[in-house]
């Protein structure tokens, strides 16, 4: 059915005919369709990657297979939401191994963009606890890879955004965990030398991130709230939880009701929420126990909260960039804060190490950040991607909309290895998405 | 304990969906499907998911002669039959074919009878029983656009409605469902107004309601009521001027 698609950054917003699919044998013909399309989850990467004039959405496709509650091992297709997996799987003592941000994404999305956690530095991105997986070629063969059977394909796979063929079924471990509640720690940083020296600190932390404000300048320049986590052992939690230790959390979602302005987001509000956002926190230091729920996934519970950037949509812009490339973390930040561009919720993290063939993470600092859509801002971003560049980072794919093929080609250092395998598993582009188009990991020539 | 639930067209999406709500209200269930290896995925799901029994079930409702072989396999009968096996392609290519034509009259009409008769004679028997039957509001007028899968949706809604006639001293219940338009694989080809159009989820729901309930016919989604009683009402002079 021919509909209106866009990722949650609503930038930018293309028709598309989307097919859906409950059975394997169903997607298997699909696939020798002669447009090229890409695979669709539940559109929550941001940008342009799931985005194609055909799609097929894989929502239907999401039976779970098999849960060997002893080894916590778990196997579900491919359209199966993380949201769906909790529940299913914390209140047999289990967890998933790493999560992003929102739990509403599907297994699929989360091994095509190697997603990563606030655990990243302890266990690395989704791929490194995938056990195996089915893709589906362009021809209909069925592939199964892991990192021994067929491993350039499952490297190629794991955050290769879905151009290797379609994900079908997943296998991956889970985490045992004694309860469903977080320890939570947070801790105020007066500035960016402040943050990473407590992020070096408590580096022994399962969990860590930092909300860190992009406006402040001067002595507070780079001032963040550290937030720290570990999983919750039995007698850590209050007696009031005792009795259900792995209860599930409630499910209460609001629902952002309609797009604001964009006149409403400049930047005095933003500074005004930020100084907000820092001064709720009155104590250095803040210990509690918290359910799952807030501490993963603070924005869920605010249904299409990407309407508070108005109708044109905003880019979430991350990069990572090399330990040794401090400097060039403060001359971004600057640049931000110069601009005076910058949202809500900047998050900081430091990743620990991993090499993978085309996988977003690499150790060093990564940045987050929501700008909203406004006429000056993509040669503003150029610019930051020539720092980027410069300090020998590179930008996350599942959340770009704009970035010049260039800047990918010199910034992924197996980016020739990766489009080698494409081109053997996928060698009409078949399998295309107006990303790789745009940055020419693929020739689909009939898409716009 | 919950009787279990034969559901006989398991495959189709709202199908799928029905077998999720009654394995969530812990309902055990036989699934009947053409390929039923297809629902090996849908039956760990449905076990790990909610822990309740779900057995498979070769079946084809066109495969008339191997009916009672097939209810005569269950050990253990379900207490609840639902019948959802339904065909619907695009009318205009419909009537050029004969064999889509009878096709289509098999999946929908005779097929289900025969089955339904099957399964009603044992349930009058037991004095106990359930049956529903997804019919369609396309039954409830012939028109133009798709008057091969509305004459047998409207044979199946006659046949229904006589069954409960039928079995009411028996104390065997039946239901009649009559959806409009669902976002199902057999209306995929269709543009359907997005407000009009129901999700399998939200026509599995209300199935289970009615049966909960014992309601004699449902509409999903209220209005389709109305519109089909203005539709119905129609002078048949002018409706057959009509586009529709």
């Amino acid at each position: 059915m021919k509909k209106q698609i866009a990722n949650w950054g609503n930038y930018p917003r293309i028709e598309s005919d989307e097919q859906t699919f409950s059975f394997t044998e169903e997607l298997q013909t699909y696939v020798k369709k002669k447009e090229p399309f890409i695979a669709r989850g539940y559109g929550r990467c941001y940008g342009d990657a799931s985005l194609a004039p055909n799609t097929i959405s894989t929502l239907r496709y999401n039976k779970v297979l098999s849960f060997d509650t002893e080894k916590g091992i778990f196997e579900c297709q491919s359209g199966l939401t993380l949201d769906k997996i909790l529940t299913i799987i914390v209140p047999k003592g289990w967890f998933l191994p790493v999560t992003p941000g929102t739990k509403f994404i599907t297994i699929g999305g989360a091994v095509a963009s190697d997603v990563h956690g606030k655990n990243h530095h302890v266990d690395g991105s989704f791929s490194a606890h995938v056990i195996d997986m089915d893709v589906i070629g362009t021809d209909g063969t069925l592939y199964t890879c892991s990192p021994t059977q067929h491993s350039d394909l499952f490297w190629a796979t794991c955050g290769g955004m879905g151009l290797t063929g379609v994900i079908s079924r997943i296998k991956f471990d889970l985490k045992k965990i004694e309860t469903s509640y977080i320890k939570q720690k947070q801790l105020k940083a007066k500035n960016l030398e402040d943050i990473l020296r407590l992020f070096e600190e408590n580096s022994h932390y399962t969990y860590s991130v930092a909300w860190i404000d992009c406006l402040k300048k001067g002595k507070g320049f780079g001032r963040s709230i550290l937030i720290l986590g570990e999983h919750a052992k039995k007698e850590e939690i209050p007696a009031k939880y005792q009795g259900n230790p792995l209860k599930l959390p409630p499910q209460k979602q609001i629902l952002f009701p309609f797009n604001l302005p964009s006149f409403v987001l400049n930047k005095l509000t933003v500074k005004a929420f930020n100084f907000l956002y820092y001064g709720k926190n009155l104590k250095r230091e803040i210990n509690n126990v918290v359910s799952y729920e807030p501490f993963f996934y603070p924005l869920d519970a605010i249904q299409l909260w990407n309407r508070g950037y108005g109708k044109k949509g905003f880019i979430q812009y991350q990069f990572v960039l090399p330990l040794e490339s401090k400097a060039g973390l403060i001359e971004i930040l600057h640049r931000i804060s110069d601009k005076g561009i910058g949202s809500f919720l900047a998050v900081l993290k430091v990743f620990g190490r991993q090499d993978d063939l085309i996988s977003f993470p690499r150790e060093g600092y990564t940045l987050a950040l929501d700008i909203p859509v406004r006429n000056g801002l993509f040669p503003f971003l150029d610019e930051l991607d020539a720092l980027v560049l410069k300090y020998g980072g590179r930008l996350y794919l599942s959340k770009d909309a704009r970035m010049k093929p260039e800047i990918l080609e010199n910034s992924y250092p197996h980016l020739s290895a990766f489009k080698e395998i494409i081109s053997k598993y996928n060698p009409q582009s078949a399998f295309s998405s107006l990303q790789s188009e745009r940055l020419h990991i693929t020739s689909g020539k009939s898409l716009i | 304990m919950n009787p279990s639930v034969l559901i006989l067209g398991a495959s189709s999406d709202i199908g799928m969906a029905l077998a999720e709500k009654f394995a969530q209200n812990g309902y055990p269930l036989v699934l009947a499907a053409r390929n039923s290896q297809r629902l090996a995925p849908l039956q760990s799901d449905l076990e790990i998911k909610y822990g309740t029994g779900c057995a498979i079930l070769e079946f084809d409702i066109t495969h008339t002669d191997t009916h009672q072989a097939t209810w005569d396999s269950l050990r253990e009968k379900p207490g609840i039959t639902i019948c959802v096996a339904g065909y619907m392609k695009d009318n205009e290519q419909v009537i050029k074919d004969t064999a889509e034509t009878l096709k289509t009259i098999a999946t929908n009409f005779t097929g289900p009878v025969a089955m339904l008769n099957i399964i009603a004679a044992d349930y009058a028997k037991n004095g106990k029983g359930i049956i529903a039957g997804i019919s369609s509001v396309a039954g409830l007028r012939g028109r133009q656009s798709n008057y091969i899968y509305g004459s047998a949706k409207a044979g199946l809604t006659a046949y229904l409605s006589g069954l409960r006639n039928r079995m009411y001293p028996h104390q065997v219940h039946v239901l009649t469902v009559l959806p409009g338009f669902m976002d199902t694989k057999m209306t995929a080809h269709l543009k359907l107004p997005k407000l009009l159009t129901a999700q399998p989820a939200a026509v599995a729901d209300a199935i289970y309601r009615g049966i909960q309930k014992k309601k004699n016919i449902i509409y999903i989604k209220w209005f389709w009521k109305w519109i089909m009683f203005i539709i119905r009402h129609i002078p048949e002079s002018i409706f057959k001027k009509k586009k529709l």
